[in-house]
């Protein structure tokens, strides 16, 4: 699809191992999975598998249901029907108490970065380590500079959330989701909000992540071009539904019209002159 | 020719009184319904453990310490006007020798526990369904419960536990300060002796008068602290979502206080 201006980083040696270690064996499947809020349907009967290793972007309009399907992931919420399975456990019926077994299997960056106000930045990312680890005083100061290091956040330790710009509050939360080692990450919207650099910066720093941490990731997005900064598969929700699903490579040659609108769209708003 | 489309289209049915009420009754037994399971959840956790004491201590100063200075002149005045309506009121009978007796009796029954559950509930509750409310709308408590931590053991615990150990002590120092504010104006205003107006006090108030008052505010600082952190966990709509919960917190407390008081009273009385 020539139409489409993104590009693919990764097809760009990146000085990095190949950090892709995918299998066929799927992470998490959604099955027939439907929701509604109110009168409000959101889904309906959506199907996906995320398969160990890889980063599936989740791209849809907005109030599609794609948070939402974050949400259900982690089981914060249940499904109205349908089942969701956790490494081929079925956590549809889980209660709480049993679904916090299954949560540490995951690290969540949400939308807000939804920082604890009242701790320091350090505080927010120790504060998984001390609820469920041993670990003593010295072993969670290092491990919290470690991460803070990673998400290229050093010496911001002592700060709070309110002094920190919309990104830096993005990194530390991502900090605290990756400090406990999970399996896989959820990125909710990780770029909305910030301006075209610190974007992308939170791009590289996911990529990052996948090729030091080899985790398996789902990205929420909207933004055509973070997606293919950073995903190997796409999954385009409509109308409560994944209606395509696929590669990188696939989504710019599909012929679904509501996907192709939508990279034409992006093409249109990248192509914009300035004044 | 006019498209279907563009036909007037018939003005959605209003909901009839009838309907308007199953809503309303619906509703009101979703929230006494969840209410108490949070409550039930609450239980279940303080006795499981372990609780957070550097929380609840945290809890402590926050109900406790920093509620003295409303507790104090809330009961200074109360005492005070009681002891001024009194000494009006039964003037024709001698009510003067009677001050004693109707300011402490009154105050350790009735007016200290129920107008300072009132006055701190008010101050408490509103500041716990704020927190929460914002952690709410700000998804940090959907962050406490991704990383894998009970947000009822964390938050709920904590507040609710403090509340119900703190109402009773601030009910005794708002008896306290009440019977002086009573002292006050029985020797200032209406010339009666310190000694005789303490003599009265402390030979009308039994054990079972103290016991009959604070007892009661257990139940009050426990439901405050639930329905505080109840509408804080409920919370949607952003700030202006907050503001609307923080209104239900203090008009859903004071009205449960005062509902609870009479049935608690109505309780002791057959009781003991």
């Amino acid at each position: 699809m020539t139409d489409t201006p993104v590009t693919d980083r990764r097809a760009q040696p990146r000085g990095t191992p190949d950090r892709r270690k995918q299998t066929r064996e799927p992470f998490v499947e959604f099955r027939e999975v439907h929701k509604a809020y109110g009168t409000k349907q959101v889904l309906r009967g959506a199907n996906l598998t995320v398969y160990r290793g890889e980063v599936m972007v989740i791209l849809g309009g907005s109030g599609t249901g794609k948070s939402v399907t974050l949400r259900h992931m982690l089981g914060l919420e249940a499904p109205d029907e349908g089942r969701v399975i956790v490494e081929e456990e079925d956590i549809t019926d889980l209660p709480e108490e049993e679904l916090y077994r299954v949560r540490k299997k995951f690290g969540m960056l949400f939308q807000s970065g939804a920082l604890f106000d009242s701790m320091t930045v350090f505080e927010n990312v120790a504060f998984p380590l001390r609820e469920h680890t041993d670990m003593s005083d010295e072993e969670i100061g290092r491990a919290v500079r470690e991460k803070l290091d990673l998400v290229n956040l050093p010496n911001t330790a002592h700060l709070m959330p309110v002094d920190l710009s919309g990104g830096m509050r993005k990194r530390v939360g991502l900090a605290r989701s990756i400090v406990l080692d999970p399996k896989m990450i959820l990125y909710d919207e990780p770029t909305t909000g910030l301006d075209p650099i610190t974007a992308q910066k939170i791009n590289e720093l996911i990529i990052d992540l996948q090729s030091k941490l080899n985790v398996t990731s789902v990205v929420v997005t909207h933004d055509i071009q973070s997606a293919f900064s950073v995903g190997d598969r796409i999954a385009f929700l409509n109308r409560g539904v994944f209606e395509w699903v696929g590669s990188m490579e696939q989504a710019r040659d599909s012929d679904h019209p509501v996907l192709r609108e939508f990279f034409r769209s992006s093409a249109v708003v990248a192509a914009q002159p300035t004044r | 020719m006019t498209a279907i489309t563009d036909l007037p289209q018939a003005e959605p049915a209003q909901p009839n009184l009838l309907h308007r009420m199953h809503d309303r009754y619906e509703s009101a037994m979703l929230y006494i319904g969840q209410i108490t399971d949070l409550a039930v959840q609450t239980v279940q956790q303080a006795w499981r453990g372990p609780i957070e004491w550097p929380l609840v201590m945290a809890q402590f100063d926050q109900v406790g310490f920093r509620s003295l200075s409303i507790v104090g002149i809330t009961s200074l005045f109360i005492g005070m006007v009681l002891a001024l309506q009194t000494a009006y009121s039964l003037a024709d009978f001698g009510g003067k020798l009677f001050i004693g007796k109707v300011v402490s009796l009154s105050l350790v029954r009735e007016l200290a526990p129920v107008l300072m559950s009132l006055m701190v509930g008010g101050r408490v509750g509103a500041g716990m369904t704020a927190e929460l409310g914002t952690m709410k709308v700000t998804e940090q408590i959907d962050a406490l419960r991704a990383l894998a931590t009970n947000p009822v053991r964390k938050l709920v615990v904590p507040k609710v536990l403090a509340t119900t150990l703190m109402f009773p002590l601030l009910t005794i120092i708002s008896c306290f300060i009440g019977i002086i504010g009573g002292l006050v104006i029985a020797v200032a205003s209406l010339h009666l002796s310190a000694n005789f107006y303490l003599r009265s006090v402390i030979e009308t108030v039994k054990y079972n008068d103290l016991a009959s008052g604070v007892f009661k505010t257990f139940f009050f600082g426990f439901a405050i602290g639930l329905i505080g952190c109840f509408n804080g966990l409920r919370t949607t709509g952003g700030a202006d979502g907050v503001g609307r919960a923080t209104t239900v917190t203090v008009v859903t407390g004071a009205i449960t206080v005062l509902i609870l008081d009479f049935f608690l009273t109505k309780l002791f009385l057959l009781a003991f």
